[in-house]
């Protein structure tokens, strides 16, 4: 009798474990294949060669938007993935003193920091001042976003680098610093690069920092202190709009949004793949 | 007790390079001398007061049994120990009269090298790992550089076997060979003191036999101290043994005073076997 109870139980767990994990996965699918439905219906060449147009007339794409994505994704990128990654070098590497607790915290929180708070900061500190949305204030808002998480993958994966491989070269006259940048940094990069790209992968989709710094445009970029066009941004304002082209519009971009991203992940899981380039141990 | 190996029989009958009493203090010459070391890993005192003199052209070892500090002086030779945190060193270790504390950190590790128990060759070709010392220093040109590898693997006695694959990853190589590849690499800087951090410990019978022999060879090149569990290899290899328990050294003299005829009880119970 308890045997079969007991029994019971096992299954309706593990029936329920399997509901959930179905669940878990189906939502990635059934986002996908609604994005792949709509926005494949609607995608076309003109979408990445042609400007938007105003309301009621067809046809037309984004062009600029990507353009745009593409160069605060750049400028994000150079700001942001320096700084996260000498952050994760020293908390890896250089942590003597009491400070590496507060750096890592602080990052941590930082990570935690809702986007939009980050968009108000940026807004702030550099939309306000310059009196005019432009591209350099969307970039330091998704900047912002990049340093903890590129500093905390870089700090984990240079972790992982054996302490044998330290003491190797140490013992063979080399500073510190020589220590890290011939040998640790080297035999973590692969572990470093995944962090970078995934990084650079999940501010590539950030909408809030972006609604009141980068705003948007209507035109090809030009420069960066100007307003440019994003891809999420034009998501945002095509899917709310009332127009059914916008709506389609809005479709194809996600689905260019996506594959996007889910191209920077796989390669990023292709990156690691190969390996630590170190044995454990 | 372990079967004597064939090896160790004409290592402890050789032709002693250093006759089997200590010589007369002028042809000795002190390469290593620690003066009452004490060493702590926060509070905790690993060393206890360690003097101890290396010879010149001769292999010291240091045998004793697991946590008895050993390492942990071989490692405040070259300072490699200051990168732990909390740790604190006291009493002096002279290279050649100098403090090592006075010595520039670099120039003194270029001048002692080390030997890790496990092979840790850096994740690069075979002869990137051994032009890391000499190119991070300095030392010589490019055009040297092929020369120093070559004679570098030759000295370590693994240059036949890597010659024809000298830009393949060091990890493609057994672990025997990997550890010659570790000694090439500390060779290559021409250290005058090479300390080997229980060398063999992971490798088998037969590349143990062929480091051990090595090892014989480097004597006229540079000074030695060898850290290691293995009574036998020490017997084998080594001119002056010190054995070390609790962090205290127990006893140092002539390798084969140690093992036939040791001062101290404790010494004599570790080498027969009756330690616990």
């Amino acid at each position: 009798m308890r045997l079969h109870w007991r029994r019971t139980v096992n299954y309706v767990m593990l029936g329920l474990t399997a509901v959930c994990t179905a669940v878990t996965i189906s939502t990635l699918f059934v986002i996908l294949g609604y994005l792949l439905y709509f926005g494949g219906k609607s995608l076309d060449w003109s979408f990445f060669t042609k400007l938007p147009l105003p309301p009621g007339e067809a046809g037309g794409g984004m062009a600029n938007a990507i353009a745009g994505s593409l160069e605060i994704l750049a400028i994000a990128g150079l700001i942001g993935i320096p700084i996260g990654f000498l952050a994760g070098v020293y908390l890896s590497e250089f942590e003597d003193k009491s400070f590496a607790p507060v750096v890592r915290y602080t990052a941590d929180l930082l990570n935690g920091v809702p986007s939009i708070i980050v968009g108000i900061l940026a807004w702030t500190l550099v939309v306000v001042p310059m009196r005019r949305f432009s591209a350099l204030a969307g970039a330091i808002a998704l900047s912002v976003m990049l340093i903890p998480i590129v500093s905390r993958q870089t700090e984990q994966f240079l972790r992982e680098v054996p302490m044998a491989l330290r003491e190797a070269a140490l013992a063979l006259g080399a500073s510190k610093w020589k220590t890290v940048a011939t040998v640790v940094v080297p035999a973590g990069s692969k572990g470093v690069l995944t962090g970078m790209i995934l990084g650079m992968a999940r501010i590539a989709g950030e909408t809030a920092p972006l609604l009141f710094t980068a705003l948007s445009n209507q035109f090809w970029p030009s420069g960066v202190t100007q307003p440019t066009a994003t891809l999420p941004y034009m998501i945002f304002t095509h899917a709310v709009s009332p127009f059914d082209d916008w709506h389609r519009q809005a479709w194809a971009a996600g689905l260019v949004l996506i594959a996007a991203v889910l191209t920077a992940n796989i390669l990023a899981r292709l990156v690691l793949a190969r390996g630590i380039s170190v044995p454990r141990g | 007790m372990a079967p004597k190996s064939v090896r160790s029989q004409p290592a402890l009958d050789r032709e002693p390079p250093a006759p089997l009493v200590p010589e007369p203090v002028s042809t000795v010459k002190t390469k290593l001398k620690a003066s009452h070391l004490n060493f702590y890993y926060g509070s905790f005192q690993a060393l206890h007061d360690i003097s101890l003199e290396m010879h010149t052209n001769h292999i010291t070892a240091l045998i004793g049994p697991s946590g008895c500090g050993k390492s942990t002086f071989l490692r405040t030779l070259n300072r490699i120990n200051e990168t732990i945190r909390h740790s604190r060193v006291e009493g002096t270790v002279l290279l050649d009269d100098v403090d090592v504390r006075t010595v520039d950190i670099t120039n003194l590790r270029r001048r002692v090298g080390m030997v890790f128990q496990r092979p840790n060759p850096f994740p690069k070709s075979i002869s990137e790992n051994v032009a890391y010392g000499l190119k991070i220093n300095g030392l010589v040109s490019r055009g040297e550089l092929r020369d120093r590898v070559e004679q570098s693997l030759r000295r370590a006695a693994l240059w036949d076997e890597v010659k024809d694959k000298l830009n393949e990853s060091a990890y493609a190589l057994s672990g025997g060979q990997q550890q010659r590849l570790c000694i090439a690499r500390a060779l290559a800087v021409d250290p005058e003191v090479l300390l080997l951090d229980e060398p063999c410990s992971a490798l088998d019978p037969i590349a143990t036999a062929k480091i051990e022999e090595l090892l014989f060879g480097l004597k006229d090149q540079c000074t030695m101290v060898i850290v290691t569990h293995n009574m036998q290899q020490a017997a084998r290899v080594a001119d002056y043994t010190g054995f070390f328990l609790m962090g205290k050294l127990i006893e140092f003299d002539n390798t084969d005073t140690i093992f036939k005829n040791p001062s101290k009880k404790e010494t004599e119970d570790y080498i027969t076997g009756r330690f616990g």
